[in-house]
């Protein structure tokens, strides 16, 4: 249980500095769960309609879309801002 | 300048009408739809029922965006095609000229016909407007009956049980969707049902609704209980809407048969989504599909066809996401029951793996029940079902539809080691850094 709890706040902090939110299109049924669950009013869903990443630079990575998400469609993704320091971790 | 015209407007016409819009800059798309409410997300009317989601959130597409896309809708239940004069007739409307059709007329609730079905508080779950009447109805109902046992059935139930009634489901057989889970899985489910409330009737049929003054009051089981109710919810299976489709001379099975370009029998008219049997390689039989995501790359390949492209549609293998009583699952592959000379054991284990995948972070991870079951193969994996967490969902996709070469650890998922999702991530990232090597 404690484990779990660290592992979510760690998770979220480093979200916040490196992650996008990136949706899997053949998962995706546009209900609209996660527009409407978008705390600054990001159309989340058009991004998964087009398969794209929320580029929106308002986006907070809070994961509240990808939280309420009925089907698992949207997750966090390294964004490739830190992958110098990183190399080990290029795709 | 290209007329195209396109009936129904769910995921497979939207696609379709996307595909010709890039394809010609200049074509006359009409898409006509018998819904008052255009497009919108079937799947999402589950999430409508519980009250997650408002009316108006379930639709994707703006009036801008059919402006931009250059569609002129067009309301109203198409009557009649004739394929000699490419002219469609619209009840109560136009008769509309085009040089390509798309028949994406959808599928609809089989009816179960017994007596008392016409009386009022019987209702299904396929539009927007069954949706809404479902919700007018719980006003007022304190208990509610709900037969069926897929996930529409689900729906319905876990939609009313959030609104507080008092729910009685009943299954055919003596667990819940015994043809794709497990006895494991379907106790999982039955059993979270049962905690938030719901009564689950095991090997339960109907005989007979009884009304009072037109309205449901009761409904009679085969074994002669009965079981007082003021609604009765049915989702026993669907039937793909063909009529128009055999009034005209397409050649139709169960849905209408449409070769590996999804074009039907007759020069420029095609066919796509639930309404479309499409071949099915696997198999080698020309197969139903009821599922948003197949009815949208249908539509998006029928679209391109329409517009003079040469593409072939490759039916890819089974893969369905969907919520069980609040457990996100995914279905990969073959799971069901049925014979498969190839298995040799099925693995099951703990979805969540602390294991970091590359490049992902982490999806939702506050499940408190996480499952995984892996049917392994001789050389490959046949199918899986990812319950709770999904870290492993994506990797198992990947291995089952791209028939990953499974030896190397084939000897430990046959020995049911605990950590069975640690082995599949571990071998998912070598497995993927050796894919990107090959196709570099």
């Amino acid at each position: 249980m404690l484990k779990s709890l660290f592992r979510k706040e760690a998770v979220r902090r480093e979200s916040l500095v490196a992650g996008q939110v990136v949706p899997d299109l053949v998962r995706c049924v546009q209900c609209g769960i996660c527009t409407y669950s978008c705390p600054i009013g990001i159309d989340v869903r058009r991004h998964a309609w087009l398969g794209q990443p929320i580029k929106d630079s308002h986006c907070l990575t809070c994961g509240e879309c990808i939280a309420r998400c009925p089907r698992g469609v949207l997750r966090f993704e390294r964004t490739n801002l830190f992958m110098l320091d990183n190399p080990q971790e290029e795709d | 300048m290209r007329r195209y015209a396109i009936i129904g407007s769910g995921a497979a016409g939207i696609a379709a009408a996307e595909a010709i819009r890039t394809s010609d800059a200049a074509a006359e798309i009409n898409l006509i739809s018998d819904d008052p409410h255009g497009f919108y997300s079937r799947p999402g009317l589950a999430y409508f029922l519980t009250g997650e989601l408002p009316e108006d959130g379930l639709f994707p597409f703006s009036d801008k965006d059919f402006s931009n896309l250059r569609i002129r809708r067009i309301r109203g239940q198409a009557e009649q095609i004739d394929p000699q004069a490419h002219t469609l007739q619209i009840s109560q409307g136009p008769t509309l000229p085009f040089d390509r059709l798309l028949i994406a007329t959808g599928a609809c609730a089989s009816r179960p016909s017994m007596p008392g079905i016409d009386l009022e508080g019987v209702v299904k779950l396929d539009h927007l407007e069954d949706a809404r009447r479902i919700l007018h109805l719980a006003h007022r109902a304190k208990t509610v009956v709900v037969v069926g046992g897929g996930i529409t059935a689900l729906e319905i139930v876990e939609g009313l049980r959030a609104r507080g009634k008092r729910t009685h489901y009943f299954l055919r057989g003596d667990r819940y969707w015994s043809n794709v889970l497990d006895e494991h899985e379907s106790r999982l489910i039955e059993q979270r049902l049962q905690a938030e409330g719901v009564q689950l009737h095991y090997q339960t049929e109907l005989s007979e609704i009884i009304g009072s003054k037109g309205q449901v009051a009761a409904v009679r089981t085969q074994d002669g209980r009965l079981i007082k109710t003021d609604m009765l919810a049915f989702a026993i299976g669907i039937q793909p809407r063909k009529t128009l489709a055999v009034q005209c001379g397409v050649m139709t099975d169960r849905g209408i048969l449409v070769d590996d370009h999804l074009q039907t029998n007759l020069p420029d008219i095609f066919s796509a989504g639930d309404v479309a049997q499409v071949f099915d390689p696997i198999s080698g039989k020309s197969v139903l599909d009821s599922l948003w995501g197949p009815a949208r790359s249908q539509g998006t390949t029928a679209g391109k066809n329409m517009a003079g492209a040469d593409e072939v549609y490759r039916k890819p293998a089974a893969f369905n996401v969907t919520r069980l009583s609040g457990l996100t699952t995914t279905i990969i592959g073959n799971v069901g029951k049925g014979p498969d000379g190839d298995l040799l054991t099925i693995a099951r284990g703990d979805s969540e793996t602390f294991r970091q995948l590359p490049d992902a972070i982490t999806a939702q991870a506050d499940f408190n029940v996480n499952h995984l079951r892996v049917l392994v193969g001789e050389r490959h994996l046949l199918g899986a079902i990812v319950m709770g967490d999904q870290t492993l969902s994506k990797p198992l996709q990947h291995l089952v539809i791209r028939r990953a070469e499974i030896t190397p650890i084939r000897q430990q998922l046959i020995q049911g080691t605990a950590a069975l999702a640690d082995i599949l991530a571990d071998f998912w990232i070598q497995w993927r850094s050796k894919d990107a090597q090959t196709l570099a």
